[in-house]
């Protein structure tokens, strides 16, 4: 504590200043996104609300002793859990905090020349050294000839070129951080300003975009209804293909419907709706998700009105299409009616005696139903499920003791007992499931995404590099191109050294260092950079060098 | 009958990689019975600097004069791979016509496609880079992945769900089958740094671990192999991001799949950031990218089995 108080001064501010700079320091950043990667792996192998309310009920009944307590740690809604949250803000508010200093530092140093040579050259990697009959100054502009060709930086001293390459390699970086952090706000603006709606639509009806038509709608805070565009999508119809060959059989092939688009002032379109080909409506767009069956059915009443006609929308149960619903006549007289069904596109007899669905299309489609009828129930105008039958103030009607349960091929009907009424299965229908959705920040999201690839590629590739030349009189310089008064043995110098001593040549030393890892061939730029220097290459080759 | 002859060649594909593999095997245990002992390679082994002079390692290993028989077993074991590698590329490109689509419509197309990039990338680092030392755990994992691909992964040949029938369906694929195979040589590499620096800390560096590489060459190796598939990965997550948007409205569902490629991505992010960072260098950043290799595999193969979701598609 007593260190910290020392480091970043007493009390809050210095307790803040602690707090910040571990915060945005690599290593927290490191864990923090090690700790990201963690929480999101319950998130996948756990049944989650979001996407599989089912899922997570099951689980919740087969695990009642530790089940509800990872439901109050928020265990079935990961993504959406305050301390998953609570991970990724820490982890771009760290981000955040790395990304200002360091593009502070890089636009410095873009302004600042490159820097000048380090003392002890012949410790840097790459190190030549000769000597060179002509001034140092001629040396010097060969070298920068050299380096200016291959597009360095070049800073000139009076004894020294120091040149350095490789910036984008931090603009890379840069822009590949920064462009995380745009993502994560466009997502956000998406979710907070974007909707997404589902409704059902069946063949021959129509679709209009307002709140009261979607099955289920999902907006973000800012959202207001005003937003939705003013469109209807009518279904004209729905081509469905499934795979009759022997092998996946009955897996989907084609999915194509024909819908009409209507918009106010503009001229009706037809066009076509398919799975990976939304259609774009005002600022929305439609997108195809899923499909069923609807069977048309009449139904009518003890007193011979008809009460009931046209599609009813069935769920799908299974693979092959086995689909669930209820068909309702609460207007019936003197009782009203309802069935519970059962919709069978391709029935065969099967399994414990009873009926299954043995493809997907309708081959063979049967109506199973059962019956129900009670007295008339007042209008209370409460909002019902249309796919789960009530059956308060109902009971099955029953034929001679026992319940009716009936199996209907298309154009046959059944006639109730007791003069009830009477229902016919006329045919079906398909219908599909359309999202309506609108993400405001998607072109944020895109674009960032596509600089962020690029910026990591560039960041990944460009490899920075710092070259030195070094001059001084021959009699002078130190071995190592240091500044310091010449130890008067060269270490390892080379013969030039004692034939030229004394003369009026010009000792040269070059050197150079890799500023990333990952790179070969320093020693040939060195090299090469020494040659254009004009003397001889005497290199020491390292571990770190691999010619390929 | 296309696709009959397209699954011959990858049966035949399978056994002649084990056959390769068997061939590296022999060559690694006759290096070790020729007790091999470079001045070279001592000297690395009694802790010599590492700017000690002498011939780059590659070259040192390459050269490192080993028994004629050593070479030939060697030499047998690349030849084989190239002739498993023409069948099993011959079964790939047939298989996709015998669909008459891109064969990557589900696992046994998926890891059959990856694998061979994989050996043609290994392939093109032995014979251009003289990097055969890679041979006998490619091999194992070239055996490894055909066999369970005809065996356990097979499914008859058949036409595309509407779902996957789009131009990001072949962009997003084919990113992430290359991604794959460089992320697998590069957790190869990954692999034999740890094993061979281990040998070089306790100065007992011969037979098999003689053959191969520096320590220092294979991090090398290593990292350029992340460095290179891990764009390709983001591009991988984006492209699948981008369709999602387009297919259902979302950028992000956080299906399984997804989420397993995230933490993959993550995980290969830490492995980038602890290369650049003091006290995570070298064994630990080894140990990160083998992890990340784990969870490309898990995401590839256990999600599949184990989790329904967005990217479940017929016949697995």
């Amino acid at each position: 504590m007593a260190a910290v108080a020392a480091r970043f001064g007493r009390g809050l501010v210095g307790w803040l200043r602690f707090a910040w700079t571990t915060l945005t320091s690599m290593r927290t950043a490191l864990i923090l996104l090690a700790v990201l990667g963690i929480a999101a792996v319950p998130g996948s192998l756990l049944p989650q609300r979001p996407t599989n309310p089912v899922g997570v009920s099951d689980f919740l009944r087969a695990h009642p002793d530790y089940g509800p307590w990872l439901d109050r740690l928020g265990f079935f809604d990961v993504f959406g859990s305050a301390w998953f949250a609570a991970i990724y803000l820490l982890l771009f508010i760290s981000l955040i905090g790395c990304i200002l200093p360091r593009t502070a530092t890089f636009l410095r140093e873009l302004r600042a020349l490159p820097s000048a040579p380090p003392g002890g050259l012949s410790r840097l990697p790459g190190f030549t050294t000769g000597v060179r009959d002509t001034s140092s100054s001629a040396v010097l502009d060969a070298a920068e000839a050299h380096l200016r060709a291959r597009r360095y930086r070049i800073r000139r001293d009076a004894e020294s070129v120091s040149a350095e390459r490789g910036y984008l390699r931090e603009a890379g970086n840069l822009l590949f951080h920064i462009c995380l952090v745009a993502m994560l706000v466009g997502l956000a603006w998406g979710s907070l300003f974007g909707f997404k709606g589902t409704a059902i639509v069946v063949e021959g009806q129509a679709f209009s975009n307002t709140l009261s038509q979607y099955d289920d709608f999902g907006a973000g805070a800012g959202f207001g209804p005003s937003q939705l565009s003013p469109f209807t999508v009518r279904l004209d119809s729905f081509d469905v293909a499934f795979e009759t060959g022997p092998v996946q059989t009955g897996a989907a092939r084609e999915f194509n419907a024909h819908v009409t688009v209507s918009r106010p002032g503009q001229a009706d379109s037809q066009q076509s709706l398919q799975v990976n080909s939304p259609l774009q409506v005002g600022g929305e767009q439609v997108s195809l998700l899923g499909h069923g069956y609807a069977p048309v059915v009449t139904v009518k009443d003890g007193n011979g009105d008809v009460v009931f006609s046209g599609p009813v929308v069935f769920l799908p149960q299974d693979a092959n299409f086995r689909s669930d619903g209820v068909i309702k006549a609460p207007d019936a007289r003197p009782e009203r009616l309802a069935f519970q069904g059962v919709f069978l596109p391709t029935a065969m007899s099967g399994g414990a005696g009873g009926m299954i669905s043995a493809f997907p299309d309708a081959l063979n489609p049967e109506l199973l139903l059962n019956i129900w009828s009670g007295p008339p129930k007042e209008e209370t105008g409460a909002p019902e499920n249309v796919y789960s039958l009530d059956t308060t103030g109902l009971t099955q009607v029953t034929k001679d003791g026992s319940p009716v349960s009936v199996g209907l091929q298309i154009g046959t009907g059944y006639k109730l007992p007791d003069g009830k009424g009477s229902i016919t299965f006329d045919g079906w229908k398909r219908w599909t499931k359309l999202q309506v959705s609108n993400t405001p920040g998607g072109w944020l999201v895109l674009g960032s995404v596509m600089l962020a690839v690029l910026g990591m590629s560039i960041s990944l590739t460009v490899k920075p590099r710092r070259l030195f030349v070094r001059v001084s009189s021959a009699a002078a310089g130190g071995p190592d191109g240091s500044d310091a008064p010449a130890p008067a043995e060269p270490v390892g110098g080379p013969e030039e050294a004692s034939t030229h001593a004394g003369g009026g040549g010009t000792r040269v030393f070059v050197a150079g260092l890799d500023r990333a890892e990952g790179r070969g061939g320093l020693t040939d730029e060195v090299a090469a950079l020494a040659s254009a220097c004009g003397i001889g290459v005497t290199l020491t080759p390292t571990d770190n060098e691999e010619q390929q | 009958v296309i696709a009959y002859y397209s699954s011959l060649a990858m049966v035949t594909s399978a056994v002649l990689y084990l056959l390769a593999m068997a061939a590296h095997a022999a060559e690694w245990a006759s290096a070790r019975s020729a007790k091999v002992a470079e001045p070279e390679l001592a000297a690395v082994g009694a802790g010599a600097p590492v700017g000690a002079p002498g011939p780059a390692p590659a070259e040192a290993s390459a050269g490192a004069a080993p028994g004629p028989r050593t070479e030939v077993f060697g030499r047998a074991g690349l030849a084989i791979t190239v002739i498993a590698a023409l069948t099993h590329i011959a079964g790939v490109v047939l298989r996709g016509v015998a669909a008459g689509r891109a064969p990557w419509g589900n696992m046994y197309e998926f890891i059959t496609t990856s694998l061979a990039i994989a050996v043609i990338a290994y392939l093109v680092l032995a014979i251009r880079f003289r990097m055969r030392w890679l041979g006998l755990p490619v091999t194992l994992l070239l055996t490894i992945g055909q066999g369970l691909a005809v065996t356990v992964f097979y499914v008859a040949v058949a036409a595309l769900m509407p779902s996957l029938r789009s131009v990001w369906f072949v962009v997003h694929i084919i990113a992430a089958a290359t991604a794959g195979a460089a992320f697998n040589i590069g957790g190869i590499a990954a692999i034999l740094y740890l094993v061979r620096s281990r040998a070089e800390e306790r100065g007992r560096v011969q037979g098999y671990l003689a053959r191969i590489p520096s320590a220092t060459t294979l991090d090398r190796v290593s990292y350029r192999f992340h460095a290179f598939a891990f764009p390709l990965w983001t591009f991988t997550i984006a492209a699948g991001a981008i369709w999602a948007q387009a297919a259902w409205g979302r950028f992000w569902n956080w299906d399984p799949k997804e989420t397993w490629s995230l933490v993959t991505w993550i995980i290969y992010a830490v492995y980038l950031h602890a290369r650049a960072t003091a006290g995570w260098k070298g064994r630990r950043a080894a140990v990160v990218a083998i992890v990340g290799l784990a969870s490309f595999w898990f995401n590839f193969i256990g999600i599949n089995l184990l989790v329904s979701g967005l990217h479940s598609y017929a016949g697995i």
